[in-house]
C-alpha cells in the first residue's frame, strides 16, 4: 500500500515505486529511475511530478529539481506520443545521421524538440547513443531502429502512426 | 536490432555466446553458465583475485587499469558495507560494445559482478546501464530475477553462506556520469557531478563504503578467465595487456560491426581485413581509435597494436575501442567541431577550465568554420585545450582537450587552410545545423 493519499500515478507505478524506494540502502537512490519511469507514463515531469516524489523520498522539491535538470532525457514540458531522438554524433554523422535529422524535420515539419500539432510526433537531436556500428541510428521512445535510410524513416512514421510501433517501457 | 558481425580473425571469449539464445537462463546454463561463481565460491577470495591478476586483464571502461590489482585494493575489513558497481554507462561516442553484452549474454555480467563480490566481500552490487538503454535493462533485469527465481541470487548462494543481492538502475541521459565517481553521485539520486580524488572508490565509494567499480565488459570477462584460467586469458593477447576485446568499428568502413580481437591486434588490420577497408574504396583521411576522446591518427601511424601500452606510445590512447574511420572527404575543421561541441554539451560546468574551455573552444571553431576565423585561431585553440588538460576533477576535461590537440596539430594545415579560404573535405552540415542543438 501506498503512503501516498492522492497519488498521481496508476496503481501499477503506485507500487512500482512503493517497493523501488525499499531496494537500495538509500532511499534517495530512487530518484533518477524515478523520474524517468514517472516520465514515461505522465509524458513529462510536471510539478505534480516532483512533489509527489519529493514526498515519496523525503525530499525536498528543491532536491527534485535540481537532480531534474541534470539529466538531458527528463523534460519539464510534454512530447509528442513517440518522441524521435536522431542521433548525429561522429559515427551517425560519418553514416547520414544529418540527412536523416533533415529529413525527420521535413517530414514531420518540426524542429529540435517540437512537437507536431497533432501530438503524435516530437523530434529531439541527440547525442551518441551507443549504436555506432549501425549508424545512422534513432530511437523512437525507447526502441532503436538502425542503418537508417530516409525510405526507412518514412516506413517507420507510417508504421507508428498506424499505432503499430513497438513501445519498449 | 543490432546486426552480429563475424571473422575469421575473431577470437570469441566474452562474445562467444552471442547469437546463441544465452539471454534465457536454461541456454546460459548450458554454456557453462554460472560454473565460475562455483569455482569462485569454492577456491575463494585469494585465488580470484590472483587469477584476475594473473590474466591482465586491464578495464575495458577506457583507463585500462589493472582489473585484479583494483580489487586487490579494497580493504579487507570495513565498517561500512562494501558494494560492486557494474558502469553500463556506455556513452563515449563511437562506442557500443556493452549494447552488444546486455543483449546477447546479459548473465555473464550477473555471474560477473557476483565474482567481484566474492573477491571483495561485498553482499550488493548494482547494475547501471544509461537511460537510452531501456530494452536492455529489461533483458538484465530479466536475466537478475531469473537468477533469483533458481536460487543463484539472495541468501546463501549455490550453498555458500554468502549472501549476494543484485540491484539494477537506469540513468538518464549523461555521458558524464560513465565517469566513476559520477556515477556514484547518480546512483545516490543526485546530480552527476564527479568527486574529487582521494579518496578513491576502492577505499570510499558508494554510500561512503569501499566500491569495486568496472566497466560492463571487464565484469563480463571475469567468468570467462575463472573458466579458462588467468594464464591462458593472458596469453591471448599482447604484453602486459591479457585477453580479448570487444572493437566497434564505425564511419567509413565496408562492414562496421563490434569484433572481438585479440589485444594488441595490428589496427591497419582491422580496418583493411576485418571491417573489410575503406568504404566505396575511398582513401583513408584518419582514425579515431578509441571512442571520440582518442587522439586523432593519421593513416601512415596505424600500424600499430591496438593494446593500451602500444597505442599510448603511438601518441594515442586504446580508449573505449571504439575505432572511427574517416575517409578522403572528410573536413577535419567540421569533424572537430562537432566532437568539441558534444564535450561543450556534456561538460557538467562543475570545473571551470572545462565549463569555459569547451565553450570557447567550440565558439572558436565555429567561427573558423563559418569562414571568419583568422590567423591567431588555431593557436588560440591549442592554448585553451593545452590549458585544460590535467586541471579538472574528472577527465571529462582531458577528453574534450585530448582530440581537439590532435586535430589541430596533425591537420594545422588544413585549419590554416580552411582559414584562407581553401577548404579540404566535403563539409556535411551547416553551422546551423551543427550548432542548432547544442
Amino acid at each position: 500500500m501506498s503512503e501516498i493519499a492522492n497519488t498521481i500515478f496508476s496503481p501499477e507505478m503506485a507500487a512500482r515505486f512503493d517497493h523501488l524506494v525499499t531496494i537500495y540502502p538509500v532511499k534517495r537512490s530512487a530518484l533518477v529511475p524515478m523520474l524517468l519511469y514517472a516520465q514515461d507514463e505522465v509524458g513529462y515531469v510536471s510539478d505534480a511530478v516532483v512533489a509527489e516524489i519529493a514526498q515519496r523520498l523525503d525530499l525536498l522539491e528543491l532536491d527534485v529539481r535540481n537532480v531534474l535538470s541534470y539529466y538531458s532525457m527528463l523534460r519539464t514540458k510534454p512530447a509528442g506520443k513517440y518522441n524521435v531522438q536522431v542521433c548525429t554524433n561522429i559515427s551517425c554523422m560519418l553514416r547520414g545521421g544529418y540527412e536523416i535529422l533533415d529529413h525527420c524535420k521535413h517530414k514531420l515539419g518540426i524542429g529540435h524538440k517540437e512537437v507536431t500539432p497533432d501530438g503524435v510526433f516530437s523530434l529531439e537531436e541527440v547525442e551518441c547513443i551507443g549504436a555506432c556500428c549501425w549508424a545512422p541510428a534513432m530511437q523512437i521512445n525507447y526502441d532503436f531502429h538502425d542503418d537508417l535510410t530516409p525510405e526507412k524513416v518514412d516506413a517507420l512514421f507510417q508504421i507508428y502512426r498506424d499505432g503499430q510501433g513497438k513501445d519498449v517501457k | 536490432m543490432p546486426t552480429l558481425v563475424s571473422h575469421p580473425d575473431e577470437v570469441k571469449v566474452v562474445s562467444r555466446r552471442f547469437g546463441q539464445g544465452a539471454a534465457d537462463i536454461d541456454k546460459y546454463l548450458e554454456l557453462d553458465g554460472y560454473k565460475a561463481v562455483q569455482m569462485a565460491i569454492e577456491k575463494g577470495s585469494e585465488w580470484i583475485i590472483n587469477e584476475m591478476k594473473a590474466s591482465g586483464l586491464r578495464g575495458r571502461g577506457g583507463a585500462g587499469f589493472p582489473t585484479g590489482l583494483k580489487w586487490s585494493f579494497v580493504p579487507k575489513q570495513s565498517e561500512k558495507p562494501k558494494y560492486v558497481l557494474v558502469n553500463g554507462d556506455e556513452s563515449e561516442p563511437g562506442t557500443c560494445k556493452d549494447h552488444v553484452i546486455f543483449l546477447h549474454d546479459p548473465h555473464s555480467i550477473v555471474e560477473g559482478t557476483m565474482i567481484a563480490g566474492l573477491a571483495i566481500g561485498s553482499k550488493m552490487g548494482f547494475i547501471y546501464l544509461r537511460g537510452e538503454y531501456r530494452y536492455l535493462l529489461k533483458i538484465v533485469e530479466k536475466a537478475v530475477a531469473d537468477a533469483y527465481a533458481r536460487g543463484f541470487l539472495g541468501k546463501n548462494i549455490f550453498g555458500s553462506g554468502v549472501d549476494f543481492d543484485i540491484v539494477t538502475q537506469s540513468g538518464a541521459g549523461a555521458y558524464e556520469v560513465g565517469e566513476e565517481s559520477a556515477l556514484m553521485e547518480s546512483l545516490e539520486g543526485k546530480r552527476g557531478v564527479p568527486r574529487i580524488k582521494p579518496p578513491f572508490p576502492a577505499v570510499v565509494g558508494l554510500y561512503g563504503g569501499p566500491t569495486v567499480i568496472n566497466n560492463a565488459e571487464t565484469i563480463a570477462n571475469a567468468p570467462h578467465i575463472l573458466l579458462m584460467g588467468g594464464e591462458a586469458y593472458a596469453k591471448l593477447g599482447s604484453e602486459r595487456n591479457g585477453g580479448t576485446r570487444l572493437f566497434g568499428i564505425s564511419g567509413h568502413v565496408e562492414r562496421p560491426g563490434v569484433y572481438e580481437l585479440p589485444m594488441g591486434y595490428n589496427l591497419k588490420k582491422a580496418i583493411y581485413e576485418v571491417a573489410g577497408g575503406i568504404k566505396d574504396g575511398k582513401k583513408l583521411k584518419a582514425v579515431v581509435p578509441g571512442g571520440s576522446s582518442c587522439p586523432v591518427l593519421l593513416p601512415e601511424e596505424i600500424d600499430v597494436g591496438l593494446d593500451f601500452d602500444q597505442m599510448g606510445k603511438a601518441g594515442t590512447m586504446l580508449g573505449s575501442g571504439g575505432i572511427v574511420v574517416l575517409d578522403e572527404t572528410v573536413s577535419i575543421v567540421e569533424f572537430a567541431l562537432r566532437t568539441i561541441a558534444f564535450y561543450q554539451h556534456e561538460s557538467c560546468g562543475w570545473c571551470i577550465p572545462c565549463r569555459e574551455g569547451t565553450d570557447w573552444i567550440k565558439k572558436t571553431l565555429t567561427r573558423v568554420y563559418q569562414g571568419g576565423g583568422n590567423k591567431k585561431d588555431v593557436a588560440n585553440v591549442q592554448y585553451l585545450a593545452e590549458n585544460m588538460m590535467g586541471r579538472t576533477f574528472c577527465p571529462l576535461g582531458d577528453a574534450a582537450a585530448m582530440p581537439t590537440l590532435g586535430f589541430v596539430k596533425k591537420f594545422r594545415k588544413e585549419f590554416e587552410d580552411y582559414i584562407e579560404g581553401n577548404k579540404a573535405g566535403t563539409p556535411i552540415i551547416t553551422v546551423q545545423q551543427l550548432v542548432g542543438a547544442h
